[in-house]
């Protein structure tokens, strides 16, 4: 098994435009879980009776078959992109959500109360106290969520779309391991590199958590 | 919409669809022995290495990194890599799901493990417990619920992933997928995947109740 270097010479504007629409699938999915499990996670924060059903809710939709969310998708969205966005979000919404009901429990509730006898609305709090203070572990939860989407998009391929996992149909169908090879090296290098950069905006974000380190 | 549900729902139920080699049963059959096989094997790899990283603390950095790695990894790529290597062979199937149940189990294991409170194995050791001692009655009791989840999250994900069997020519769910894509029959690609989710589900259930039963028998035999 050895790989066909001129193949790779000839396919870089294919591998690039594969790669963009990849990674473009898997941010657009992590984005919209976080824009849909911000308020739901404030929620099952705030109201003790809903974070049950929340959260249990979230993990019997973890354990659909990814393919099987995708399958199941076609009859409402069809063979297209938006079948794969809705089901990447479905996947990374259930660990944004965990991570950020855990983060925002996190806070003590000294901190809140302090907050609260300044005369702060709870608005205000959460904006500017608790979330910046849960943000550690919500970035937790948005890397796992980014670097599982990645993977994730490649079983997309098998309704049509799927980015880098094309290579992967187009290997198997011409029994050709290249484009097999470049197409799991490639993922794995998107995730490894978007982790890394995640990394980098935590660390910018939340300059307090430094000087323990 | 209405009429898709109806068709399905027929195609769940029909007597004819769940007999024979090509039925329901026998699908089922073929998806819980890659599946189970599968998450043994890596139980078999993964458990000890956890074991092992968390009672000695050796090794963490691999323990943590791995389940980034496992993540990242993308399982359909890998079916179709070791496929392409090792030819027809259901190697392929096994290879790709044990790699990707091996991570979950080694990190919660070892989750698990660091997460014991140094001063209960302190206090094992003072009432003079030899090494496995403290491994076996104390360390693994105290971490068998995360250890349980790191099984259970793998299964879960081998069950889905088993799926992919079928576009390698083998048999499993996932047969009624790949067959109803290619023919363009969206009843049976439904009916595939519903009851991958089914099974999935049910397994995890049936995990839970395990998990259940084992805490309770363990509790009792410690106060005895």
């Amino acid at each position: 098994m050895t790989i066909d270097w001129s193949w790779l010479g000839d396919h870089t504007d294919d591998l690039a435009s594969l790669t963009l629409s990849h990674l473009q699938a898997a941010l657009s999915a992590v984005f919209l879980g976080l824009l849909i499990s911000l308020p739901l996670a404030v929620v099952a924060h705030r109201v003790r009776a809903l974070r049950g059903v929340l959260l249990g809710l979230s993990n019997v939709l973890f354990t659909i078959p990814s393919i099987a969310i995708f399958v199941l998708l076609l009859p409402v969205s069809g063979l297209t992109r938006t079948t794969t966005v809705i089901g990447l979000t479905v996947y990374s919404l259930v660990v944004l959500l965990r991570n950020t009901v855990e983060g925002l429990d996190s806070v003590p509730v000294k901190t809140k109360e302090a907050a609260k006898a300044m005369g702060t609305r709870p608005l205000r709090t959460l904006l500017t106290v608790e979330l910046p203070l849960a943000l550690p572990v919500i970035m937790a939860g948005v890397r796992i969520a980014t670097v599982m989407s990645i993977s994730l998009v490649s079983v997309a391929t098998y309704i049509g779309d799927g980015g880098l996992g094309q290579l992967f149909t187009d290997g198997f169908q011409r029994n050709f391991p290249t484009p097999v090879i470049v197409g799991v090296v490639l993922t794995l290098l998107l995730a490894l590199v978007a982790d890394a950069l995640l990394v980098a905006v935590q660390y910018v974000l939340t300059p307090w958590t430094r000087r323990r380190a | 919409m209405y009429e898709l549900f109806e068709n399905l729902a027929k195609w769940l139920v029909s007597g004819d669809q769940w007999a024979g080699t090509d039925g329901i049963a026998h699908r089922i059959a073929e998806h819980l022995e890659y599946s189970l096989f599968a998450t043994l094997i890596a139980a078999a790899i993964a458990l000890p290495l956890g074991l092992l990283i968390g009672h000695t603390g050796r090794g963490a950095f691999l323990a943590i990194n791995l389940s980034s790695f496992g993540r990242a990894l993308p399982t359909v790529g890998l079916v179709v890599l070791v496929f392409l290597i090792s030819g027809l062979s259901l190697w392929s199937v096994y290879v790709a799901l044990v790699v990707l149940a091996v991570p979950a189990i080694v990190t919660n294991t070892y989750a698990g493990m660091s997460a014991v409170d140094p001063e209960v194995k302190d206090a094992a050791r003072g009432q003079g417990m030899r090494g496995h001692q403290v491994l076996f009655q104390v360390e693994i009791p105290l971490a068998l619920p995360l250890i349980m989840t790191g099984l259970r999250l793998s299964l879960i994900q081998v069950v889905s992933t088993a799926t992919i069997a079928a576009y390698v020519s083998f048999g499993g769910l996932g047969r009624y997928v790949f067959d109803g894509l290619a023919q363009r029959d969206l009843v049976q690609v439904l009916g595939g995947a519903v009851l991958v989710a089914v099974v999935a589900v049910v397994l995890d259930l049936a995990l839970a109740g395990l998990q259940r039963y084992l805490f309770r028998h363990l509790r009792t035999a410690a106060a005895h």
